[in-house]
């Protein structure tokens, strides 16, 4: 019998799963007049491990439960530079927003998994919350769609390379090398 | 989710998902573990169970990402019987590729055992013969952290312990998961 890895330090790759999810709250602010293209039905094809589909990822974000930004780096250029302060300020004003959306979903169920993408005609935005509070924001090109594939491959790069390093300290500020590489290797800067 | 497709996710986890590493590495450093603790704290076995038991709760709350990123579970399960089954079908499965086997509900939901008919932690273990170990430590304590930690992460505070263990001579390795309450989000105080 094999045992998992409890003590392991580093785990390869596992492809990324396509599980394409329902959007209990999808707002799509300057988009109604034009073709919806996030329709929750829609199933990404699988892609092949460290593969990325042919896209332009232009930032991703990390908040931690409390709404604090643990990690921000930019790969392709397009979005506007900020101060490390302005970072801060903005992940805590969607950490808010997102808090709001999803106390007022029109629909009956009792939870809403709260805002999970913002489209606009320059970026698209994808939010992704982890059942433990974590969140994950993937900017990008608009008109992307295979941004939930992403998202959880980020989300898994993050549980290998932050979680598992036994001196990282849980909700602090991500500086991690292994997760730099990893990452940077998933999101090439695209060409 | 239905009870059987969640065994079918933890096979699925554990067979294509998870990496391997030799079992005899696992069992042999947990062992030294434990057995440096009884070492270091003088044969404190209370003291012990409740190093192991932390070191296990600090694993949780991390290995708790895994198990979501690797099992790409969305869904907060709806009740305490929902998380018990995952627990035992998806998480051990993955983690240690065993099934622990769910009794003893108590009337109100809210405690249930896990039945253990095989421990990787304890293979090839038998308890120091100091007239204490027997009665006072818990061997695989450590298992009962990680579910602390691990459910404390997804806003369930619990209370894991050992009742039995056949290391001990019982018939049975019963763990007792008593579920305390649901961590709600905290609003902040004067929040207007």
């Amino acid at each position: 019998m094999n045992v998992s890895g409890w003590f392991e330090a580093v785990a390869s790759c596992s492809s990324a799963t396509t599980n394409s999810r329902s959007q209990a709250l999808s707002l799509h602010p300057a988009a109604s007049h034009r073709e919806n293209l996030t329709s929750s039905s829609f199933k990404p094809p699988t892609p092949r491990p460290g593969h990325l589909p042919n896209m332009v990822v232009y930032a991703v974000l990390i908040l931690n439960k409390a709404g604090g930004l643990i990690y921000q780096r930019d790969f392709n250029p397009g979005l506007q530079k900020l101060s490390s302060n302005d970072y801060l300020i903005l992940a805590g004003t969607f950490h808010g927003v997102h808090a709001i959306t999803s106390q007022i979903s029109p629909t009956n169920e009792t939870s809403s998994s709260g805002l999970e993408v913002l489209e606009s005609e320059n970026f698209v935005m994808r939010c992704f919350q982890t059942l433990t509070g974590t969140k994950f924001l993937i900017f990008a090109e608009p008109r992307q769609q295979n941004l939930d594939v992403v998202v959880r491959r980020v989300y898994e790069l993050y549980a290998d390379y932050v979680m598992k390093n036994p001196f990282y300290q849980i909700e602090m500020p991500i500086r991690s090398e292994g997760f730099d590489r990893h990452l940077n290797s998933y999101i090439k800067p695209h060409q | 989710m239905s009870s059987t497709s969640r065994a079918r996710l933890g096979e699925e986890v554990w067979k294509l998902r998870t990496d391997k590493i030799n079992a005899e590495l696992v069992t042999l450093t947990y062992g030294s573990v434990v057995a440096q603790l009884c070492k270091d704290l003088d044969g404190d076995y209370a003291e012990v169970n409740k190093q192991l038991d932390k070191m296990g709760y600090n694993i949780g709350l991390r290995l708790i990402e895994d198990f979501l990123a690797k099992s790409n579970m969305q869904q907060k399960c709806a009740n305490f019987r929902d998380t018990a089954d995952v627990l035992s079908k998806v998480g051990f499965k993955m983690f240690l590729n065993i099934t622990p086997t769910i009794a003893n509900w108590s009337s109100d939901n809210k405690q249930f055992s896990l039945l253990f008919d095989e421990n990787p932690l304890a293979d090839f273990v038998e308890l120091p013969d100091d007239g204490k170990a027997q009665s006072e430590l818990w061997y695989s304590n450590m298992l009962c952290g990680v579910i602390r930690g691990a459910l404390e992460m997804v806003q369930m505070s619990v209370d894991a312990h050992f009742v039995s263990d056949v290391l001990r001579g019982n018939d049975t390795t019963e763990m007792r998961i008593n579920l305390i309450r649901y961590i709600e989000d905290e609003m902040p105080q004067d929040d207007e």
